[in-house]
């Protein structure tokens, strides 16, 4: 009787703030890629003032995304590196590009400054292969001839886990180093010859930070905002560029997104004087027949408002927004392909 | 006499009649069903053990089959390889054994120095504050250990202390190879460092509780014919609790063998086998918890089996544990 009595109104106070709760806010969840999630993380702050829906995205990795997607415990996946045309089929989802980035060779070495260094691919194929071992290599030199370099060891940061920032970084690697492509090759976790593995790009930034005489490689927005030293790089086209939002849209602006299946679009080494050479875009994958239609039509609706509104802000990040055409198309694919009623 | 069983009976229904035969069953009833109740306790410890190992086993087979016991010996850990993954033990095994070798060197040493100078040497006004600090340490959270050997312990050693010792033992030809450099933040010896400082807790409060237990009289006979407190500690108390103290260490052994987060965070996470200790590596449960989120098919597969290496190893140490204290048992016996 007295416990009837104190439960009755608990529940009904509990249901109703339950259902007012579910009334007012939607947490669309989402995992994966932790190259975009600096601009995700922006969008999503935006977009819970604005609506009043939140995101929760767990930024656990390009390969933990999808593997989340496929086991249908997120709305949505996120990866940088993007699923082939047979993988999406097979597995009934749709792709397409959320926004553009660049990836940047970071080092902690004490005197020299951000840009002042300069690398190639090939030399930094080398560095990751163990071939170069220490600062004062004459390959490093060679590019190098006003910078003093230290006779010290080079410690080599990489990544731990299965990543799409790696996945671009050995592509990069792969594309200009004909030793890299044979041995280690491209993927998104490959064999790495040496080096200590970091878990996501915070764990390669934290450690570079740390570590001094290391190098490594991040998302851009993981150097600036953790005030790393970044280097200058030789492109395709054997120019010096420095990682700025000019260099990674004139590699981006590159990308042929309509003609290419699934949008599988890699940006690394592309051609063009002002090319930053490891630009990358960054997926979203959704199932097209999701299990809560009504969640995924407003994961949707924050893509959509995304692409709209969320422009400044990922250039505030130095990331790059997709150009309207491309939007266009993508909000087509979502029409035709994800049913969200 | 009053007969007890009808009086507690009366007491809990006083109104009705005397049945004495049926308090008696109640109370027989009582005896079996908490015989059954401890019973079932016990036995679910049983099956719990029983389900771990077959569902580690069951989840490991796939990489058993595909393996066999080249999983053990084999270096290459690479699970995206083409055209089919290559799985091997030998670097996660080779630094779970050496990282827990090192700390134990390191801990045992030092555990019992506190210990016998908590019981022994200590003024007692000092007695209390480093027996708490010492209870405190074993209750940080390991996670917390992780991120000091990080930011604070990783770059104190990489930039003091491993570079001196690189320099010290490069003219010598074999330690060179072992102390080589480049130093790093995350290396084998920082972290076996880490899990030295994350097992000395345990290895100094059950030596100082066991020490505690050796009778003053052993001690004060020793001391009247004249022994030094290094010749009681090692002649009288350590012999006499020889078979805490090897628990106590055994404990502690456990507890770095399988000890992740701190480790994961620390030893650079590399299946490559250096000969140096400053080198990146990477243990059986730090391999686990980086790459289980990610892992699929046979990969998800071997990291099972790791986990069930893991828990071999450990039954191995622990029966290695008590073949010993047997051994030791039965020698004094005779």
């Amino acid at each position: 009787m007295n416990l009837a009595q104190f439960v009755r109104p608990v529940a009904i106070a509990t249901a109703l703030a339950v259902s007012t709760l579910a009334a007012q806010a939607i947490d669309i969840t989402g995992a994966g890629a932790t190259f975009p999630f600096p601009v995700y993380s922006k969008w999503a702050d935006a977009y819970k003032k604005e609506t009043g829906n939140g995101l929760n995205y767990q930024s656990i990795g390009s390969g933990a995304g999808i593997k989340q997607i496929q086991a249908k415990t997120v709305t949505f996946g996120a990866t940088d590196a993007p699923l082939t045309v047979a993988d999406l089929d097979k597995a009934g989802l749709v792709q397409w590009p959320m926004v553009m980035g660049a990836i940047v060779m970071v080092v902690n070495l004490e005197g020299v400054k951000s840009g002042e260094l300069v690398l190639d691919g090939k030399t930094v194929a080398d560095i990751y292969l163990g071939k170069i071992k220490t600062w004062d290599d004459a390959a490093i030199k060679k590019l190098n001839a006003k910078v003093n370099l230290p006779s010290a060891a080079i410690t080599v940061v990489r990544r731990a886990d299965g990543s799409g920032t790696t996945f671009n970084f050995t592509d990069y690697l792969a594309k200009t180093s004909p030793e890299w492509a044979k041995a280690p090759g491209s993927g998104a976790a490959v064999e790495w010859p040496v080096g200590v593995g970091a878990k996501g790009n915070e764990g390669v930034a934290g450690n570079v930070a740390q570590t001094k005489n290391s190098i490594g490689y991040v998302e851009y927005a993981y150097a600036k905002q953790n005030k790393l030293t970044y280097t200058a790089l030789i492109n395709k086209a054997g120019k010096t560029v420095q990682p700025t939002v000019a260099t990674f849209q004139a590699a981006a602006s590159n990308a042929d997104w309509e003609k290419t299946p699934g949008y599988r679009v890699i940006l690394t080494d592309q051609p063009g004087d002002a090319s930053w050479p490891i630009t990358a875009a960054t997926f979203i994958l959704m199932y097209k027949q999701p299990t809560d239609k009504a969640l995924a039509a407003e994961a949707l609706k924050f893509f959509a408002w995304s692409f709209e509104k969320g422009g400044k802000m990922a250039e505030d990040l130095d990331f790059i927004p997709m150009p309207a055409p491309v939007v266009k198309l993508i909000k087509t694919t979502w029409e035709k392909n994800i049913v969200t009623k | 006499m009053t007969d007890m069983a009808v009086e507690a009976a009366q007491v809990a229904q006083s109104d009705t009649p005397m049945d004495r035969a049926r308090a008696l069953s109640a109370f027989k009833f009582g005896d079996v069903s908490f015989y059954w109740i401890t019973r079932l306790s016990a036995m679910c410890v049983l099956l719990i053990l029983g389900g771990i190992i077959i569902s580690l086993i069951v989840g490991a087979w796939p990489a058993i089959q595909e393996f066999g016991f080249s999983f053990l010996f084999t270096q290459r850990w690479a699970p995206s390889a083409q055209p089919s993954p290559v799985l091997g033990a030998l670097g996660p095994i080779y630094g779970t054994l050496l990282t827990s070798v090192i700390a134990m060197a390191i801990a045992v040493p030092v555990g019992l120095g506190i210990a016998i100078f908590l019981t022994e040497l200590c003024p007692m006004s000092l007695r209390r504050p480093i027996a708490m600090a010492i209870e405190l340490l074993a209750g940080i959270p390991s996670i917390i250990y992780g991120m000091w050997g990080f930011f604070v312990l990783g770059p104190f050693l990489a930039n003091t202390i491993e570079p001196a010792i690189i320099a010290l033992f490069a003219p010598i030809p074999v330690l060179n190879s072992i102390f080589a450099g480049p130093a790093s933040n995350l290396s084998l010896f920082n972290a076996s460092l880490v899990l030295a400082i994350m097992v000395l807790p345990f290895i100094t409060a059950i030596s100082r509780d066991v020490f505690a237990t050796v009778p003053p009289v052993l001690k004060e006979s020793a001391y009247g014919m004249g022994c030094t407190t290094w010749e009681v500690a090692r002649n009288v108390m350590i012999p006499y609790t020889r078979v805490g103290l090897i628990g106590g260490v055994m404990l502690a052994l456990g507890r770095a063998l399988g000890e992740t987060m701190a480790v994961a965070f620390i030893i650079g996470n590399s299946f490559k086998i250096t000969p140096s200790i400053f080198a990146p590596g990477t243990t059986i449960s730090a391999a686990i918890a980086s790459e289980f989120a990610e892992a699929d098919g046979v990969h998800q597969s071997g990291l099972i089996l790791l986990g069930l290496l893991l828990f071999v190893l450990t039954f191995i140490v622990l029966t290695c544990a008590r073949l010993m204290l047997m051994r030791i048992e039965r020698r004094q016996g005779a």
